[in-house]
């Protein structure tokens, strides 16, 4: 071979660049637009959909790990709440003794406490991740409805634990105190603590999609996504992928729970199965094994929710199913669907 | 005969409760191209497969540069010099062309001296370099299949019929593809039912049914003799040659 290398001309011209699909991105700012002339009122449009990025954000942040195992792994996990309830509930062993940090009107303290309750909740899930693949999914791998059965039956057991050490009583989670209150943008109203979950949210994507596009372990993840027999055939232990994803992905439901915690400003042990249904639906929209699908999803849920929960309450609990619908609809696989072998 | 680089002895292979390949012995002398015939479901595919660890054995053994790869797992017998082309390529559709050879190099980046020479036979690569590769076409998406496993030097090039429906034109750009690889240090072992393709690049060839190797030997002495084809091959012959242009 190195012989016939060697006679090889020099590099030309530059190679071209991929182009994209910007449709699905295009719906965000387009359901946004829709809603305006329906709500009429532009600072309640402006409060609502700082909400609903927020919701969005903090619902991606739960979501993107379970896509990406739902596409790398084929594992229907439905225990994917316990991380979140999981999370949250691991945050109070920081935030609780820590309460006067978390009053004091500094942003410095209250984002040191918020970080080490960050820190230990993302550790402590992914730590739980890990003993959940192991000892729940790894044994039943290819077997789906086995896979349905016993996360369900983990997420239960999770529950049931959250009440054995916390208690079965609602936990109050208030806000640390310099994340309360309202900016006041013309005559809008807009939540302080919302435009930080909106820069936490947007902070991983980025960090995500860097990972995913920019690293090799990214492209690894995404090629097993789409086929992770020919990954190992190039000669990537793939098993050990799959590990490292579900652990990232319990952590970064842990982050979410921590942060949809203090949204709600209460914990409750059934937090995490609460939030599944949008979860889920969230990562059929967005295509399975789809990251940027799961954030515009997320998205597109969270607005919908919110616009929907103001202009026609009664309809706001179908209305993701209806968006869901149009969507598949639209495009059947989800907005950016992963092309499986 | 050169010394045998892939040696396959008595192999048997179980998918489910089927029984594939029973008893399968093969040799891949070093260097040069070696044929895989046989009609279709003769368990070609399933002997790659088995070679490369995604099927395991059942019995008999499967040696590898001296080494017994019967029981390792893909991703060793991967690294220990094998590349796979399967027969539904496998490329990675939301990966562009760039990415997914990337993604075959294990050393890190493709040398850019390796890659213009694979643009050489493969020029519609550099064309399409930052293009999903799930948007190429058949015969472009089996070039770049081909390109991802010799993407960096490999031993042994396991490739599962390169030209099925694939255009003429296409067809013959493979062979010069595959020409141009003879002239490497990569043993090529490639399983086709177009024996057009593989009669002018063959050296050596074995042809398989039921499960079993039933011919092995140089691929000149099938190709000149129209009886043996006919009495290895059957119909298969006349249904599956391709006329070449």
């Amino acid at each position: 071979m190195s012989t016939t290398v060697q006679t090889i001309p020099a590099a030309e011209a530059p190679l071209p660049k991929l182009p994209a699909d910007y449709k699905p991105l295009l719906l965000v700012p387009a359901l946004a637009l829709l809603a305006l002339p329906l709500i009429g009122d532009f600072p309640a449009w402006v409060t609502l959909t700082v909400a609903g990025l927020a919701m969005g954000m903090m619902i991606f942040l739960m979501a993107s790990g379970l896509t990406l195992v739902f596409g790398l792994m084929d594992v229907l996990n439905f225990g994917h709440g316990a991380f979140v309830a999981v999370g949250a509930f691991t945050a109070t062993f920081v935030l609780l003794p820590m309460q006067n940090w978390l009053q004091v009107d500094s942003v410095v303290m209250n984002l040191a406490a918020l970080g080490l309750a960050i820190l230990l909740a993302m550790v402590v899930t992914g730590c739980l991740g890990w003993i959940f693949e192991r000892v729940i999914i790894m044994p039943v791998y290819g077997q789906h409805l086995k896979q349905i059965l016993i996360t369900m039956g983990g997420l239960i057991v999770a529950e049931q634990l959250i009440h054995v050490v916390w208690g079965p009583d609602q936990i109050p989670l208030p806000l640390p105190a310099s994340f309360r209150g309202a900016i006041i943008l013309g005559e809008a109203a807009v939540e302080k603590y919302r435009l930080i979950a909106v820069a936490v949210g947007l902070a991983v994507f980025i960090a995500m999609s860097l990972v995913l596009n920019r690293t090799k372990i990214g492209l690894l993840i995404r090629a097993g996504v789409e086929n992770g027999e020919m990954v190992e055939a190039l000669g990537y232990r793939i098993r050990r992928l799959f590990v490292g994803v579900f652990v990232a992905g319990s952590a970064l439901a842990g982050l979410g729970g921590v942060m949809w915690g203090l949204y709600k400003e209460v914990l409750t042990a059934a937090m995490g199965s609460e939030i599944m249904v949008p979860v889920f639906i969230v990562i059929i929209i967005g295509g399975l094994g789809s990251v940027g699908g799961c954030f515009i999803g997320a998205l597109l849920v969270a607005l919908m929710a919110n616009y929907t929960g103001f202009l026609v309450p009664k309809v706001a609990l179908a209305s993701n199913i209806l968006l869901m619908v149009a969507i598949l609809l639209w495009r059947p696989q989800g907005l950016y669907p992963v092309a499986k072998r | 005969m050169s010394e045998a680089l892939l040696r396959l002895a008595g192999v048997h292979t179980h998918i489910g409760q089927y029984h594939i390949l029973q008893g399968v012995d093969l040799t891949v002398p070093k260097g040069g191209l070696t044929v895989l015939l046989g009609r279709n479901g003769a368990g070609k595919t399933t002997t790659l497969r088995t070679i490369m660890g995604l099927w395991h054995a059942s019995r008999g053994s499967v040696s590898f540069d001296g080494q017994d790869i019967t029981r390792r797992a893909t991703p060793d017998i991967s690294c220990a010099g094998i590349a796979y082309v399967p027969e539904n390529m496998g490329i990675f559709s939301d990966l562009t062309v760039r990415e997914n050879l990337v993604l075959a190099a294990r050393r890190g980046e493709p040398e850019r001296a390796r890659l213009d020479w694979i643009f050489g036979f493969f020029p519609a690569l550099k064309k399409f370099w930052n293009q999903a590769a799930g948007t190429l076409s058949g015969g472009q998406k089996q070039m770049l299949a081909i390109a991802r496993a010799i993407v960096e030097p490999r031993k042994l090039l396991l490739v599962d019929e390169p030209t099925k429906g694939l255009a003429p034109a296409i067809v013959q750009s493979l062979i010069n593809a595959f020409r141009e690889l003879k002239s490497t240090e990569t043993t090529i072992l490639l399983v086709e039912q177009n024996f057009n393709f593989v009669r002018s690049l063959g050296d050596s060839v074995a042809v398989m049914d039921d499960g079993r190797i039933v011919y092995s030997g140089p691929m000149a002495e099938l190709a000149e003799d129209r009886h043996l084809q006919q009495r290895l091959l059957g119909l298969s012959l006349d249904a599956h040659q391709q006329r070449l242009p």
